[in-house]
């Protein structure tokens, strides 16, 4: 392809993923595709209850079947000595932490919940022999519901948390804000439930785990985002064996968005047998698991007011949300619905005052931690869907509105009500751009024609912003972050001129084989195709802290950058010597160094890389060898932000929602791939409409999961979808090398509020102020008809 | 997937599989294996022994002889879909085929798994009821016919005897005159039918309604006919006004199901709206 080879312009072309050959002919190797010489297999005994008492469990059935190795429980575990314990990553002011282990003790807290495992020489005969290990559960109730979580006499999940109150937090002013609402022309008052949704990525999780008993090495491959991450927690909490004697390696992983970031029982306890039984063990989830144990996302029911002045001014936010955190808290769940939502409750509006108050809750549920988008999603269609119905009651236009609140573009930076400062933006002109793209004028006179017709047609916007690129270490860690936030990046000069990459992100589909040396060909002026990009192993590179949160092309991108222009410096000083020039009179471009006005002769940077290596020549004081290794912590999150604008067709008699268009005017700065950057808005706006429009994970009263298989949880297929319509503007970020903002999230933020400000719209004449996600027809019609 | 442990056979006759079967009570034929499959790989269904009949001629093949059209059982969906002979007889069930699943299924799902599954949200129970479809058996007893309408008993549960495999199709070939059409509204995940409405209606030379047949897929625990709709047809113009009238003042489903997807009254609903529809495109085919 043209200009692939070339340097300096690969930074912003759309060369075609390099990973997709492996991974479209079926060559990629995942962890369950990994084969030890040895390996035994894991399978884990699940509670069917949403919570029960186990008052004792006989395996000796299970361990007379020919085959099977061992069985285990929580006693077992206990009694080997390794802490056993699953830790929790980010700590909020009293917020009660119970006890997480990697099997259940005498309690089980959700449908999915490990009780025992099976460990055995083949598949079949550790799935047979679970069937043979008989648990005397006594059911107790159970509870799902966030709200209803917290009444008195409500279940309890964890005797150490009254009223199931993990925390209680917030973040603004509330008696300003409550001034603000005594002022108001106007209020807008919403009810809104953010529908709880299950990950799905394409491969379940798995592990598999070779524990050395000499050398007290365990080596452990898995389905990670985040391999250092893993072994940090694995070290300090729950395996207890020293963190360089633990190697976690992510070979290809099949999509995450968020379910792999976490340190979840199953994967520890895969690591633990293996120490038990002295061979490789392996353990693959069932898609099943994965619909009970892969943490969930979203599950909010909230309470949202904005109060309006007489001129559509917005003086004031008011946010109450009860926020599931499941039967244990997970890794990161405690800052989803905090720092990672309340936060962002300023929008893209300038806002005098807000106050967002959030109740963490346990449930009999599955844990429930960051799911693309985590937490911005959640507030962004509180956010989005409280300014539509602030437009209603003012009676003026949801575009208009949006105007008249946006943080204007000489307005920066702007520090919110809400703790975040936006370092940069231009909210209008995305508006501006997409209003024009999506033809607003002329869609409002169809949609007044097609009424006079009986056709409710529908446009809704949503003009988001969020914060991603996580994040500056130590603001995370003054929030409760038990975590860094910076990346690493090592650039590795061959001494032929080629080029290794080592980051310390995670890529599982993003495209960073290709667009992490993209960032290295111009910064070096060497062929892309010299560049290669190694990830995913806390054995070969150092510390990262993996790939979510939309930070990989801001943290790492600028990890990498940095220790690409620490190589330049250091060959710059090489070449001089070896041209007997200064420093400060040579030209680098497209890969050559030179003195000024003497192109012709030039050291080409593998000139000078084979200099560094064979060390015959180096300039005083430099060691040899061409290589540079970076620590980047950024200096603020990044803001993406953007308009996104859906139509649709809303049919009166079925209260079918056909999705007709889908527009997105996305800023996320400068742009490494466009094809990449299409590509994950087109991925996140499917996922977010999906949640808007079919997903949503159903407990009965009881707590029981009613849509735990792919029959019954509607994951949006092509054909639901129109051809979704991409464009940008180009805002960069003031604070990092290379201009970078973040999108692997921002369609899923986005879209959801589009999706459902647009059914809404399409219902006015009904007078319909609201209905929940997932809109489904039976819902729209009940709201037509109810 | 791990199911547990079963024997598998694969007979080459209709014979030799009746007798395993009978052998074996609990032994499961294998047609296409996309319902039977997945039920084994969640452990629901654990069969001692698989008789797989995919490769028996005799439940193969598509003929037309005599005013009736025959399909053997292990026909996939996607030989119905796509064969002529089928869609000149039974343009009804080539519609219900083509639009069952996705490719993958379609090329390996069969009709006879299919009716003898006896899902409720499938696609074909309804059009086989709709083109009065009548279905041959064989068990160790011999050979019997039964028609659709005693075919479905209830959720999951056929005429079927244990020992007894569904073979043959048999459809009276569509006249002049005749119209139908299945309009299906999709479950969002499953893909099966939240409510499909089969309709087969036959005009007489003056346009009026000589017969008229509506059933559903979907909303019961079996197939439904709504024979009242199509008798209050009967001898109207066929007006959308008199199809409205006849959908709106005589479909009752009993025991209409309800569940997370839809409740009882929606479904109703639906089957109103699908119902009229599927009744208009029949009509503007016959
Ligand atoms: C992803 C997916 C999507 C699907 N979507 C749809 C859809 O939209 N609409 C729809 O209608 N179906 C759908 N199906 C189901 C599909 O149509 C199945 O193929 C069908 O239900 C069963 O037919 P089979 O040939 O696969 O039978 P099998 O799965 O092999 O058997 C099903 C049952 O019937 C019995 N059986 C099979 N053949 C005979 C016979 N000749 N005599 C007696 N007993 C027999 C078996 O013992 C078993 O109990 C879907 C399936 C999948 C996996």
């Amino acid at each position: 392809m043209a200009g692939e080879s070339n340097g300096a312009g690969v930074f912003g072309s759309s060369i075609r993923r390099r990973e997709d050959p492996e991974l479209i002919t079926g060559h990629a190797k995942y962890t369950d595709d990994l084969q030890l010489p040895g390996t035994v297999y894991c399978t884990i005994l699940r509670s069917p209850y949403a919570h029960a008492k186990i008052n004792s469990i006989d395996s000796s059935e299970a361990e007379a079947l020919d085959g099977v190795i061992g069985v285990y429980t929580a006693a077992d575990i206990e009694e080997s000595g390794t802490p056993g314990a699953i830790p929790v990553g980010w700590l909020l002011p009293d917020m009660k932490i119970p006890d997480h282990t990697m099997l259940a003790k005498d309690t089980a807290r959700h449908v999915g919940d490990g009780v025992a495992i099976v460990v055995a020489e083949d598949q079949y005969t550790a799935h047979d022999a679970l069937e043979l290990i008989w648990v005397d559960y006594e059911a107790l109730d159970g509870i799902a519901d966030p709200k209803k979580a917290t009444a008195d006499g409500a279940p309890l999940v964890h005797d150490m948390a009254p009223n199931n109150i993990a925390f209680d937090w917030e973040i603004g002013d509330k008696e300003k804000t409550d001034a603000a609402f005594a002022g108001a022309a106007h209020v807008a008052s919403l009810d809104i439930v953010n529908n709880r949704l299950i990950p799905n990525a394409m491969e379940p999780r798995a592990a598999l785990a070779d524990y050395n008993s000499i050398t007290g090495e365990l080596t452990l491959y898995m389905t990670t985002q985040n391999p250092h991450i893993h072994r940090l927690l694995m070290s300090l909490a729950s395996l207890g064996l020293p963190e360089h004697k633990i190697r976690v390696i992510a070979p290809e992983v099949g999509g995450g968005f968020g379910s792999k970031i976490h340190h979840y029982p199953d994967e520890a306890i895969t690591a633990w047998a293996s120490m038990q039984v002295g061979r490789p063990v392996k353990w693959t989830a069932t898609r099943t698991e994965t619909y009970i144990t892969d943490a969930h996302g979203r599950d909010h029911v909230t309470h949202a007011e904005m109060a309006v002045d007489a001129d559509g001014k917005f003086l004031g936010l008011r946010v109450d949300t009860y926020a599931a955190m499941g039967a244990y808290l997970s890794t990161f769940a405690p800052a989803v619905p905090t720092y990672l939502y309340g936060t962002l409750m300023s929008g893209e509006y300038d806002l005098p005052a807000i106050h967002c108050h959030v109740y963490g809750v346990f449930t009999h549920t599955t844990p429930v931690d960051a799911y693309r988008g985590a937490g911005r999603p959640e507030a962004t269609f509180v956010v989005e869907r409280i300014v539509d119905e602030a437009a209603r009651v003012s009676g003026i236009d949801p575009a208009e509105i949006r105007r008249r609140n946006f943080v204007s573009p000489d307005n920066f930076p702007y520090p919110t009500q809400v703790a975040l400062e936006y370092d940069s933006g231009n909210y209008e002109g995305a508006l501006d751009k997409a209003l024009a793209a999506i033809g607003y004028d002329d869609f409002r006179r169809d949609q007044a024609a097609a009424r006079s017709d009986g056709k409710y047609l529908g446009i809704g916007l949503s003009t988001y912003i969020e914060a991603c690129g996580l994040a500056p270490s130590a603001v995370v860690g003054s929030l409760g972050a038990q975590a860094g936030q910076w990346e690493s990046a090592v650039v590795r000069v061959h001494a032929t001129g080629k080029v290794t990459v080592y980051s310390g992100c995670s890529g599982h589909g993003q495209g960073h084989e290709t667009t992490f040396a993209q960032i290295v060909a111009s910064a070096l002026g060497v062929p892309y195709e010299d560049i290669d990009v190694i990830e995913g192993d806390s054995g070969v590179m150092p510390h990262g802290w993996g790939t979510y949160g939309s930070r990989s092309a801001a943290t790492g991108g600028s990890a990498i950058a940095s220790a690409a222009e620490k190589v330049v410096d250091k060959a710059r000083t090489i070449a001089a010597h070896l041209l007997e020039a200064a420093e400060e009179d040579l030209e680098f471009e497209d890969g050559n160094f030179f003195v000024k006005g003497s192109p012709d002769q030039a050291q080409s940077l593998p000139d000078v890389a084979l200099q560094a290596y064979l060390a015959h020549n180096l300039p005083k004081g430099i060691e040899p060898a061409l290589e540079a290794t970076s620590f980047y912590d950024p200096a603020n999150f990044v803001f993406p932000f953007g308009t996104h604008i859906a139509i649709v067709e809303v049919c009166a008699s079925t209260g079918h929602v056909e999705l007709q268009r889908y527009l997105a005017v996305d800023d996320v700065g400068n742009v490494i791939n466009p094809m990449i950057v299409d590509g994950q808005v087109h991925g996140g706006i499917a996922q977010g409409v999906g949640q808007s429009l079919f997903e949503t994970a159903v407990y009965d009263e009881g707590a029981n999961l009613l849509s735990g298989t792919m029959l019954d949880y509607a994951v949006p297929k092509a054909h639901f979808l129109p051809s979704f319509e991409t464009d940008r503007t180009v805002t960069p970020c003031p604070h990092n090398p290379l201009g970078v903002k973040g999108v692997g999230e921002a369609g899923t933020i986005a879209s959801p509020a589009a999706v459902v400000n647009a059914v809404v719209d399409a219902l006015a004449p009904f007078g319909i102020a609201h209905i929940d996600m997932p809109v489904t027809s039976e819902k729209v019609w009940n709201a037509i008809n109810g | 997937m791990y199911p547990s442990k079963f024997d598998y056979h694969r007979p080459s006759s209709v014979q030799e599989a009746v007798q395993i079967l009978s052998a074996n009570p609990d032994a499961k034929v294998l047609a296409g294996g996309h319902s039977l499959i997945p039920v084994m790989k969640l452990r629901l269904a654990t069969p001692s022994a698989l008789v797989d009949i995919g490769r028996i001629d005799a439940l193969q093949g598509i003929s037309r002889s005599n005013g009736s059209l025959r399909i053997g059982a292990c026909v996939t969906y996607d030989e119905i879909a796509n064969s002529s002979t089928v869609q000149e007889a039974a343009p009804l069930l080539a519609e219900a085929a083509g639009q069952i699943g996705d490719r993958q299924v379609r090329y390996r799902g069969t009709i006879g798994g299919n009716l003898s599954h006896a899902d409720p949200a499938s696609d074909l129970p309804a059009a086989a009821l709709a083109l009065g479809a009548t279905l041959h058996v064989t068990g160790t007893g011999g050979s019997r016919s039964i028609s659709a309408t005693s075919f479905f008993v209830d959720l999951m549960m056929t005429a079927l005897q244990a020992d007894e495999i569904l073979t043959e199709v048999e459809i009276p070939a569509a006249g002049a005159g005749t119209g139908s059409a299945y309009a299906k509204w999709e479950h969002p995940a499953s893909g099966y039918a939240l409510c499909g409405a089969a309709a087969v209606v036959t005009r007489n030379a003056d346009g009026s309604c000589a017969s008229a047949r509506l059933c559903f897929n979907g909303v019961s625990s079996t197939a439904v006919d709504a024979s009242a709709v199509g008798a209050s047809l009967a001898g109207s113009d066929l007006s959308d006004g008199a199809i409205e009238s006849a959908v709106n003042d005589n479909l009752s489903i009993p025991d209409a199901t309800g569940d997370m997807f839809a409740s009882a009254g929606y479904r109703q609903e639906l089957a109103k709206v699908m119902g009229a529809s599927a009744l208009r495109t029949a009509r503007d085919r016959a």
